[in-house]
């Protein structure tokens, strides 16, 4: 009835122990072109592994090498301390810039991170379950949107409107970017805090609403602290996005290399001084290497954070 | 079930009045936040395809960008975001894939991989500029060959290569054991499973990272304008890959702040609706249909 | 009966666990023999030496000798793809691919190059037939095999195995995530397998060992303790801790 039968009936256990050498039978040709097909498919998969991280060195060290360029004609000190940024007149104090990207980020995630979250408990606990269904993807999308998009948004809609709302003749500054820079990084911290709050055991919950506590309770003494580690998670990850964006915030921030006075002063950020005079410079000039210092000084921000993200990583595994 | 005595009934009615006050306010705190942000985020992309969609003509959409004249068009642009697109694709596909295909099934577990991973990791949180600052040493300086499209899209397909090698990683890696377990009790070699069982069972969630990853480099700018510069070629079908190669993202950004057109708001608000269309167009023409297939395979 | 597998003198180490203690055994050819033993006896551990599946779990080391047909299978020129096709294997939980039931079958000889259409239906047909699932499937071949029941999951499972033509067959604990009503029709099939194929089987259920093996092998501790034909191992076990275990007092 089967022709395998016959090949299972005819092998006499020697037979069969011939059979699987390597070198015998008429498959060996076969076998021989699979070995080679797998071996060469390793390694092109081992080469396109070295290569990803071959990138990230030859970044590294490309921007280092240029960066550190800098500090023929710059003292450390002038970099780092001063808010004197005349690159016509050879002063290079990038301290405006470092202070901008540092309050930005900070003022971006005082606004951001009380949303995201209250929108991740909404999200993972109180929304009945088919809008739910349509709110995640939606969110999901709203993280695709381009920043540029976010950049005009705030341009046309938001700015116009904080100026009328507080009269100032300008209202380009550290207000409009974040509240910009909040609408871009929301849906990715809330997004990946739900996820996290999402994970949270069921048991738990059930131990709580158990002992009498109402949703409130539970939700805040129970789910949100087992929840803490990726809810910290999804922050760094929207920090990070926050540092290193540019568009967005080039077109809202005013780009002037002024110490800022209050949330509405015109200023600028490492990232939005690199894009606007990084195309009118020679490559070989004091100021081009005061550039790519500040674009390395974000490349190790970054990676800090990725530090941190690990850290986090590894704590959360050790917890659960 | 038994009527409970009037004495249980009354002790289980009484409740702790301030905490139900509380959960009562916080509920609809929660739902009102949630409900307003979402929905101001949404009214928001909403008005700005409101303002451009209905305005949409294949003139504008076919035609050449003009420097000082009403009525210019953004062909090149649009033209010359999805050629970059489909180059960094074709780029960083492969690599990216073969790479996140070595970290889940080749690698051993050893700490050279720990840093080859970290290493990925690291890359995928580099900012956008750095790539451009990255792409100008490598091309504008380095080679000598000036902003071009070939500079763009290289750079930008470093930009997708992290991405790309997480995605397949992770999606390689939620394969159930037993499948592959399966597969190699029947004989196959490592690169059979791979291709067989690995990838296609993978799939969905590969072509999802690959639309995020599409949809996200057809908005990015900051590489673009770094590499590829602010201006076209100023013809249509320009495949050359030396040609400056500003795409939509670019020039909306240019439009707005650079241009001196007097129509740049209307070509701005119009070149927003096309960028925002074509990364949801992205989104759904890919991933729909891999919901309905999960669903199949499923039933 | 002929000995078609020849264990000698077998250790396996998972890095420093020693799971597999000097265990040497034969397992004779067309016949069902029967591994038995509490959890964690090494019992799966030595059915996955047999196809060589442990060598895709880092930090395993083998010394001994493992011999079929003569070959010793861990020697430097067996090729293993070829073994794992000589040596099919099912496994405890179904685990069919999410394709078609057609495609599910018709996996392994597509690996081993068979690409007709007309020789894959038959080679389809047949081992749907030898796993006694063609009748209630021959009309939905290209439906997921996803949507079989978990009892017709493991036939198919066994269907795919058979479709590569291998002269033993390993189960591993095939039928303990089935109801019962599935896994006699599973130890029916094994019955009828038994002429054809040599089957292996690890079981954690002694009175399934009972009923369809000829040979059954019991294991502790990562030591085989005693084996022998299985009536006379149920019934007469020269072993004191085979008997305490037959007879329920622990495991």
């Amino acid at each position: 009835m089967l022709d395998l039968n016959a090949s299972a009936q005819a092998a006499a256990p020697a037979e069969l122990g011939q059979s699987i050498r390597g070198g015998s039978g008429p498959a060996f040709d076969r076998k021989a072109r699979l070995r080679w097909s797998n071996s060469i498919f390793r390694v092109a998969c081992i080469a396109s592994a070295v290569f990803v991280c071959l990138v990230l060195l030859c970044i590294l060290f490309l921007m280092f090498r240029t960066g550190v360029l800098t500090f023929q004609n710059v003292s450390f000190r002038e970099f780092f301390f001063s808010a004197d940024w005349d690159p016509e007149n050879d002063r290079y104090g990038a301290l405006i810039f470092i202070f901008g990207t540092v309050a930005l980020t900070l003022l971006t995630l005082v606004i951001s991170v009380p949303f995201s979250v209250v929108i991740a408990v909404f999200l993972a606990e109180v929304t009945p379950s088919w809008l739910r269904n349509i709110l995640r993807p939606v969110l999901d999308l709203l993280v695709g949107i381009p920043s540029v998009v976010y950049g005009f948004l705030g341009l046309t809609v938001l700015i116009p409107l904080l100026r009328d709302l507080t009269g100032n003749e300008l209202a380009d500054g550290l207000l409009a970017a974040a509240i910009v820079l909040t609408i871009m990084v929301l849906p990715t911290i809330s997004r990946i805090s739900d996820d996290a709050i999402s994970a949270v055991p069921k048991k738990y919950r059930d131990a709580s609403y158990a002992l009498g506590s109402n949703r409130f309770q539970t939700i805040v003494r129970v789910v949100l602290p087992a929840a803490r580690s990726g809810i910290l998670y999804a922050v760094i990850l929207g920090m990070a996005r926050a540092i290193g964006e540019t568009m967005a915030v080039v077109m809202v921030i005013g780009n002037t290399a002024q110490m800022p006075s209050s949330l509405f002063t015109p200023t600028a950020v490492l990232t939005s001084n690199i894009v606007m005079q990084i195309s009118s410079v020679e490559f070989d000039s004091t100021w081009n290497y005061a550039l790519y210092l500040m674009g390395f000084l974000l490349l190790v921000i970054s990676l800090l954070m990725i530090v941190a993200v690990r850290f986090l990583q590894k704590r959360g595994a050790r917890e659960s | 079930m038994s009527q409970p005595s009037k004495a249980a009934a009354n002790s289980f009615g009484k409740r702790n009045g301030r905490a139900a006050a509380l959960d009562r306010i916080f509920t609809g705190l929660v739902w009102g936040i949630g409900a307003l942000v979402i929905l101001f985020i949404c009214g928001l992309l909403f008005l700005l395809l409101k303002n451009g969609l209905p305005k949409l003509t294949w003139d504008f959409l076919y035609g050449l960008p003009s420097e000082i004249e009403e009525g210019g068009g953004i062909g090149p642009a649009l033209f010359n975001s999805f050629y970059l697109l489909f180059i960094s694709l074709v780029i960083s596909i492969p690599l990216g894939m073969a790479a996140g295909i070595y970290l889940a099934e080749f690698a051993p577990d050893n700490r050279l991989i720990g840093l080859i991973r970290i290493c990925v990791e690291g890359l995928s949180s580099v900012p956008s500029i750095i790539f451009g600052l990255f792409g100008i040493a490598l091309f504008v300086e380095m080679f000598q060959i000036g902003l071009t499209i070939l500079g763009g899209a290289v750079s930008l397909a470093f930009l997708n290569l992290p991405v790309l090698t997480r995605v397949t990683e992770e999606s390689i890696r939620s394969v159930p054991v037993e499948l592959k377990n399966a597969s190699f009790a029947l004989g196959s070699t490592h690169l059979q499973t791979i291709r067989r069982v690995l990838i296609p069972v993978a799939l969905s969630g590969i072509v999802t990272g690959i639309c995020l990853t599409a949809g996200r480099a057809f908005g990015e700018s900051a590489v673009i304008i770094l590499t590829a510069g602010v201006t076209t070629s100023g013809e249509m079908w320009d495949f050359n890959l030396f040609s400056p190669g500003e795409t939509l993202a670019v020039h909306l950004w240019y439009v707005q702040s650079e241009a001196i057109v007097p129509d740049a708001q209307e070509i701005a608000q119009k070149a927003t609706s096309v960028l925002i269309f074509v990364v949801l167009l992205i989104n759904l023409v890919f991933r729909v249909p891999l919901w309905f297939n999960s669903r199949k395979t499923k039933g | 009966m002929q000995a078609l597998i020849q264990i000698e003198k077998l250790n396996l180490f998972y890095g420093a666990f020693h799971a597999l203690k000097n265990v040497s055994l034969e397992i004779p050819q067309r016949a069902i023999t029967a591994f038995i033993g509490p959890s964690g006896c090494g019992k799966s551990t030595l059915l996955r030496t047999l196809n060589r599946m442990n060598d895709m779990i880092q930090g395993t080391r083998i010394e001994g000798k493992i011999e079929i047909g003569g070959t010793d299978i861990y020697s430097g020129d067996v090729h293993v793809e070829t073994l794992r096709k000589k040596v099919g294997m099912v496994f405890q939980q179904p685990n069919p691919f999410p394709k078609s039931i057609y495609d599910n079958v018709a996996y392994g000889p597509r690996l081993h190059g068979i690409r007709g259409k007309k020789q894959l239906d038959e080679i389809v047909e047949n081992s749907l037939k030898a796993a006694a699932l063609w009748d209630e499937v021959k009309d939905h071949l290209k439906r997921s095999a996803l949507s079989l029941s978990g009892g017709q999951q493991q036939r198919l499972c066994i269907a795919r195995a058979l479709a590569v033509e291998p002269d033993i067959l390993l189960m591993d604990e095939a039928t303990s995530a089935l109801d019962p009503i599935s896994t006699l029709k599973i130890e029916e099939l094994a019955q009828e397998l038994k002429d054809k194929y040599t089957i292996v089987m690890v079981t954690h259920n002694m009175h399934q060992a009972a009923r369809v093996s000829h040979q059954t092998v019991f294991f502790l501790n990562g030591e085989v303790v005693e084996y022998s034909d299985t009536e006379k191992l149920f019934s007469d076990p020269s072993d004191q801790r085979t008997e305490d275990y037959i007879s329920g007092r622990f495991g």
